[in-house]
């Protein structure tokens, strides 16, 4: 060890006590985004003052589907889509837990799509964050519904023709209470908009741009990780409140980022206590109160 | 530990099968369930819906079959008894969660009133053609619990015990009911909530940082559980795992974990059984039966003593399980066997395999739609005695 080097050996990464040190190394290939956000949500979880035994985390299957076994939480690595529908049990059944669904673009929205279109619907109280490097890294690069319309992938070996998902948009029209996006090149943003959500009731929702070096970018030519979080500084334009419709993606396209949507709608634990207690009266076996709070 | 009283809706009721089930659920301490509507089961979370808000407790309709057969896990790692309902066509998309129930030890109950397949098959009438579908349905290896009650009675009293069951073994237990049982309408007697036994999760007494997920202790072959919330820091997966729940990509892992997943029920086989038999010593023929087919089998063995053949009946009550060892012994002295069943012979290939060629084995299938006309059973008895 350099003896630069050396003068920090005594100082810990403040991110370290949110990690499973026991399981690193962890997965994940050099120059993914993964990574990135996994140190922006460890923050955001420190600055939310949250209390960290009462906070799950749950995924699905892929790359991003391995964040909750690093996370030193109590942490749920589920089947692949079904993350949010776990969660929705985890959270029903314990009011008081605060759930964070944390997983990828394939996981959530193609085989799990329809559980994120009805937990928005239902404000189900969710922090689902996305991680969306365009593709399915795990299972080697095949085209995904997030995939840019003309990018390679193993299955769209001549250039993907498929529509992808504005996820924002899908978000906002299922009645997500908080949208935004970010990229791994915004972490004072990402981590300030993971620390909102997880602090609004209701169903919150981020989505994340991160560079897969490893399939989508050797297989597309744009360079390495490095390379791509550099289209995200110099492409990318922040603006809130931005009419999710415009929002969409295109092949290294302009990138629109921001907080899209902050709005209120009762969650779906409130609307069944208030609910239950008009109609039922003193009958009604109150659970959890107000998301859990007595 | 006795039963939950708010759950308890003592008192001798005139209900079908679907709404005792509910109760017994609701006996049991079942305090989250979530489903999706499915004929013939709709109606036994159409009552919880009603029932659980003055109960305390949640239901949701999910999207779908896999949103509910998931979340109900969820539930269960909140530390609540959980259930879900449905039948044929949305078992198979369940499939995939009772894969994962099985590796991550969750408990739950999956209540499936069959009815005839495959595909949507007939929606309104009965079946006991998901047999063997709950029993090896989601891949990989793994053993889990079935019962089969044939009357309302049963729904209520033996969901109980299906509950029972998925806490002390920590598997998927599946209630095998079908349309007939499901819609019938009998008396059932529910007693007060001091004469219920219910088994209380097995928790652990260890503190966080020494307690490890999967390890078995005092040589049982069930872990001790704990909830999310409780500051364990617990990781779960459907991965293969070791005893600290993480993932290990390893032969050795995958030995010890897949051969404990089917030990702690197999090994136990003979403590989990449950044959009710009806002078099944010293007799030629050995019908064997379960669900509602034991009740029409009944009549046709009745039948047949009038007719002096010597037959006994064995019906099955916990069909998964299979109580091999009790058919290789009555095989020991009878000269047949006969096995009715709503299906075109699912459970009979475990009969043979029992017998293993020491008697004959008849069987008598039905592709579904009604019950069988105990005359049928009758002649294959006749036949069986000849």
């Amino acid at each position: 060890m350099s003896e630069d080097l050396a003068r920090f050996e005594d100082v810990e990464n403040p991110v370290m006590p949110y990690l499973r040190q026991e399981r690193i190394p962890h997965i994940w290939c050099p120059g993914c985004g993964i990574g990135t956000t996994v140190n922006c949500f460890a923050r955001a979880l420190t600055e939310s003052g949250l209390d960290l035994d009462k906070v799950s985390i749950v995924s699905g299957i892929g790359c991003t589907g391995r964040v909750a076994g690093y996370m030193r939480l109590d942490s749920f690595h589920t089947t692949h889509g079904r993350a949010i529908p776990f969660a929705t049990g985890l959270k029903l059944a314990n009011p008081r837990l605060k759930v964070v669904v944390y997983s990828g673009d394939g996981d959530l929205f193609a085989i799990g799509g329809n559980h994120f279109v009805h937990a928005a619907r239902r404000n189900m109280d969710l922090t689902v964050i996305c991680v969306n490097n365009s593709t399915y890294g795990m299972t080697g690069g095949q085209v995904a519904p997030t995939t840019p319309l003309g990018a390679t992938q193993t299955t769209m070996p001549y250039g993907n023709f498929e529509n992808p998902f504005n996820l924002p948009f899908l978000a906002d029209a299922c009645g997500a209470v908080y949208v935004a996006r970010w990229t791994v090149f915004h972490v004072k943003q990402l981590t300030r908009a993971m620390k909102e959500a997880l602090l609004k009731p209701g169903f919150t929702f981020i989505e994340v741009l991160a560079p897969c070096p490893t399939l989508y970018l050797r297989r597309n030519r744009l360079g390495d990780g490095v390379d791509q979080v550099k289209y995200y500084k110099e492409k990318s334009t922040i603006k809130h409140g931005a009419d999710t419709k415009e929002v969409g993606l295109g092949f290294q396209s302009d990138i629109v980022v921001g907080k899209f949507v902050d709005r209120e709608r009762p969650t779906w634990l409130d609307s069944m206590n208030q609910h239950f207690s008009k109609v039922l009266g003193t009958r009604f076996q109150p659970w959890g109160g107000s998301n859990g709070e007595d | 530990m006795k039963a939950d009283p708010r759950g308890v809706l003592t008192g001798i009721h005139f209900m079908d099968g679907d709404h005792a089930a509910c109760e017994g659920a609701l006996a049991a301490g079942c305090r989250f369930a979530a489903g999706y509507p499915i004929t013939p089961s709709t109606e036994v979370v159409e009552r919880f819906a009603a029932r659980i808000p003055t109960v305390g407790g949640v239901f949701i309709q999910m999207e779908d079959e896999l949103a509910s057969s998931i979340a109900i896990q969820g539930g269960a790692w909140a530390g609540h008894k959980v259930m879900t309902v449905t039948s044929g066509p949305g078992l198979s998309l369940m499939m995939e969660h009772v894969g994962l129930a099985a590796i991550t030890e969750t408990p739950c109950v999956i209540v499936d009133v069959q009815r005839g397949g495959p595909s949507t098959g007939l929606p309104t009438l009965p079946a006991q053609a998901d047999m063997m579908q709950v029993r090896w349905g989601s891949h990989g290896d793994y053993s889990i619990i079935a019962l089969s009650p044939n009357s309302p009675q049963e729904c209520f009293d033996l969901l109980i015990k299906a509950f029972n069951l998925a806490e002390e073994y920590r598997v998927p237990v599946f209630f095998m009911m079908d349309e007939v049982v499901g819609h019938m309408t009998e008396r059932v007697v529910i007693p007060e909530a001091s004469e219920i036994e219910v088994v209380e999760r097995k928790w652990t007494r260890k503190k966080p940082g020494e307690y490890r997920p999967f390890e078995c202790e005092d040589g049982s072959l069930v872990p001790s559980m704990v909830k999310a919330g409780d500051g364990y820091r617990i990781h779960i997966t459907g991965l293969t795992h070791d005893e600290r729940g993480y993932p290990a990509m390893n032969v050795a892992a995958q030995d010890k974990l897949v051969r404990r997943l089917k030990d702690k029920v197999d090994l136990l086989r003979d403590r989990i059984v449950d044959v009710r038999e009806d002078g099944v010593d010293g007799a030629d023929v050995v019908v064997v039966s379960y669900g509602i087919t034991s009740r029409i089998a009944g009549a046709a063995v009745e039948a047949a003593r009038a007719r002096g053949v010597r037959v006994g009946h064995m019906r099955l009550v916990i069909t998964w399980p299979f109580p091999s060892g009790r058919i290789a012994e009555v095989a020991k002295t009878a000269r047949a066997f006969v096995v009715p069943e709503l299906n075109m012979g699912q459970m009979v290939i475990e009969v043979e395999r029992a017998v293993c060629g020491r008697a004959s084995v008849r069987c008598v299938p039905h592709a579904g739609g009604t019950v069988h006309d105990p005359d049928v059973i009758l002649d294959a008895i006749m036949e069986a005695a000849r």
